[in-house]
């Protein structure tokens, strides 16, 4: 059985899971805000079904009022109290709202998410909702250290989020294209002994989120980043000439990563 | 060290894209049962998974690369990892007649506890009408009961039609979702180390004795038991059940003499809580409908005789139900 960190201090944004294997993987935890509006578009598609429901069940009042009247009360029962319940089971742990704001639940031990654990966060939530609008709930999210209200609590379930990351284009970036820095093998030898991962890591950053940069901090960021590689290893000048800090950084990071030339990812 | 990517990438994907299908497999079908050669490979495929993602971490910085590896190796691990047992193709008839009776059974001392407060509160009612009669103001909350009994019954037998035509269906379903509710309610006060649930359960005792006692002092009592028995001998257990799952799960909060943590202590009972929770729930569906088109009709239109007979016989497949059902299984 793998663990994770309860049994750590204060609260944590990160559910962290380590396995037998001694391999960590985390998990970013939503917030008690991003969780109420997800709720709040769970809310607004509960009430527009409830009114189309009205409306397809009116037909069956003219067979019989009584029958209509019984059937809206347990339709609309039935699925006020089914929707969380049916959508976070069929879903793997989202509803409308959750998918919206790229929730999911999921179990706190990383293990898979249990029908059990679905009907009893669902159920739970008569207690979270006390006295009004998710008040218990809600501190109870601000008090617990992975942000779990009653029913995540009673159902070792925690709430997470899935941030959209934007594919870096690998291609691109490790193209194989000519790098004018390969002219100088011992050079580049050197780069590699003296680069450690943490500095390779952080210019492969700068190239994968370049285009989350405006120009200006581009530029800043990208001759920054390329004067301290300058600082490793000086390449002659006839290396460097007329080439771009980025490309210049592009050229440092193809060295780091490709130990010999290559003609692109496979 | 940094990780030659695309030659790490070429060598390794061939695995990540194995082990993928394997999960995908199994989380398509969850009855899948695989060799021991297919289990080998599978737990070698996420061995090698996780040391990758330990060196992507560690000597390399691709943030996609990690995210995916993370995934895999999270998806492959509760697939191994996960000692709960799978779920299986729902068998509404074993679940029915052999898991809901065996669970009820299993935590056969805390039902007894669950009677117990209730039974209290009966007493407590009973108690505080036979001596102070306004008390039965403060404990009844409907206004149709606070009249006085003899009145009523006089009323009601009076009735020779069906009144609740064009209304039986709708009082139906309200009997059922408002049970439920109450029945949801009581189990899952017991996130309160149960003060919650035995409140509810001492207050629904606490207004049955009330009831009960007023109509017995009136000398009501062959109407009272035809009126409540036929649903009642269903509805009341089912809250029985409900507040018997609400200090199941008080129990494993408080978790008394017991050395597992409380994380491990509520994944241990949230399966028998669901078993309990629908088990209630289709006791109440019954119940509603029993309310709605026996027990409310008295004298002339339906004789006492076959409606206190009919509960006594819905009273005797109950216990026996609760009691045998699925015994010979072996224990749960």
């Amino acid at each position: 059985m793998g663990r994770n960190d309860v049994t750590a201090p204060g609260r944590k944004n990160t559910l962290t899971i380590k396995t037998p294997e001694g391999v960590e993987f985390r998990m970013l935890l939503a917030g008690p805000l991003t969780r109420a509006l997800a709720w709040g578009i769970d809310f607004l598609c509960i009430c527009a079904a409830s009114i189309i429901l009205n409306n397809v069940l009116m037909l069956t009042g003219i067979v019989s009022r009584d029958f209509f009247q019984a059937l809206y009360v347990i339709s609309f029962f039935l699925f006020s109290a089914g929707y969380g319940i049916t959508t976070e089971w069929f879903w793997r742990g989202q509803t409308i709202g959750k998918k919206l704001f790229r929730l999911r639940v999921v179990d706190v031990y990383g293990l898979k998410l249990q029908f059990s654990q679905v009907l009893i966060r669902n159920l739970m939530r008569i207690i979270d909702s006390l006295p009004a609008l998710y008040l218990v709930g809600g501190l109870s999210c601000i008090i617990n250290r992975h942000s779990q209200r009653l029913g995540d609590f009673a159902a070792n379930t925690a709430v997470i989020r899935n941030p959209k990351i934007n594919e870096p284009d690998l291609d691109q970036l490790l193209s194989g294209k000519y790098n004018s820095l390969r002219e100088y093998p011992l050079l580049a030898a050197r780069l590699r002994q003296r680069v450690s991962p943490a500095e390779a890591k952080i210019a492969l950053q700068a190239l994968v989120r370049r285009n989350e940069l405006n120009p200006e901090s581009r530029v800043g960021l990208f001759r920054e980043v390329a004067s301290h590689f300058h600082s490793k290893v000086m390449f002659p000048e006839e290396a460097t000439h007329g080439i771009t800090d980025e490309q210049y950084l592009r050229n440092i990071v193809d060295i780091l990563y490709h130990s010999k030339p290559q003609t692109g990812i496979q | 060290m940094i990780i030659n990517l695309p030659i790490f990438l070429s060598e390794e994907k061939k695995y990540w894209s194995e082990l993928e299908a394997g999960i995908n497999a199994l989380e398509k079908s969850p009855e899948k049962r695989m060799t021991i050669e297919q289990t080998k490979q599978f737990h070698y495929l996420y061995r090698r998974t996780s040391a990758d993602l330990a060196k992507v971490r560690t000597f390399a910085s691709e943030p996609d690369i990690l995210r995916y590896l993370e995934s895999l190796t999270s998806r492959a691990y509760c697939e191994i990892h996960e000692t709960r047992k799978r779920p299986h193709r729902i068998s509404p008839l074993h679940w029915l007649f052999v898991t809901f009776p065996q669970t009820v059974r299993h935590y056969k001392r805390t039902f007894v506890l669950s009677v117990l407060i209730m039974v209290a509160g009966f007493a407590f009612g009973g108690l505080a009408v036979s001596f102070d009669s306004e008390a039965r103001d403060a404990i009844i909350p409907f206004a149709n009961l606070l009249g006085d009994p003899s009145d009523r019954v006089k009323e009601e037998e009076s009735v020779t039609d069906d009144r609740l035509k064009g209304i039986k269906m709708r009082g139906a379903s309200f009997y059922m979702t408002h049970n439920t509710k109450v029945a949801v309610a009581t189990m899952v006060m017991g996130i309160t180390w149960g003060v919650g649930t035995v409140i509810m359960l001492f207050y629904n005792g606490a207004m049955l004795g009330a009831v009960t006692l007023d109509y017995v002092i009136a000398g009501q009592s062959e109407f009272l038991m035809a009126w409540l028995s036929p649903h009642g001998v269903v509805e009341i257990p089912a809250i029985l059940l409900a507040g018997q799952a609400g200090l199941i799960l008080a129990g494993a909060l408080i978790g008394w003499g017991q050395r597992i943590s409380l994380r491990q202590r509520m994944r241990q009972i949230s399966n028998d809580l669901l078993t309990i929770i629908f088990g209630v729930a289709l006791m109440l569906v019954w119940a509603g409908i029993i309310e709605a088109f026996i027990s409310q009709y008295h004298e002339p239109v339906i004789p006492y005789a076959f409606k206190i007979s009919f509960a006594g016989i819905e009273l005797l497949l109950l216990t026996l139900y609760f009691l045998k059902s699925g015994g010979d299984h072996g224990p749960k």
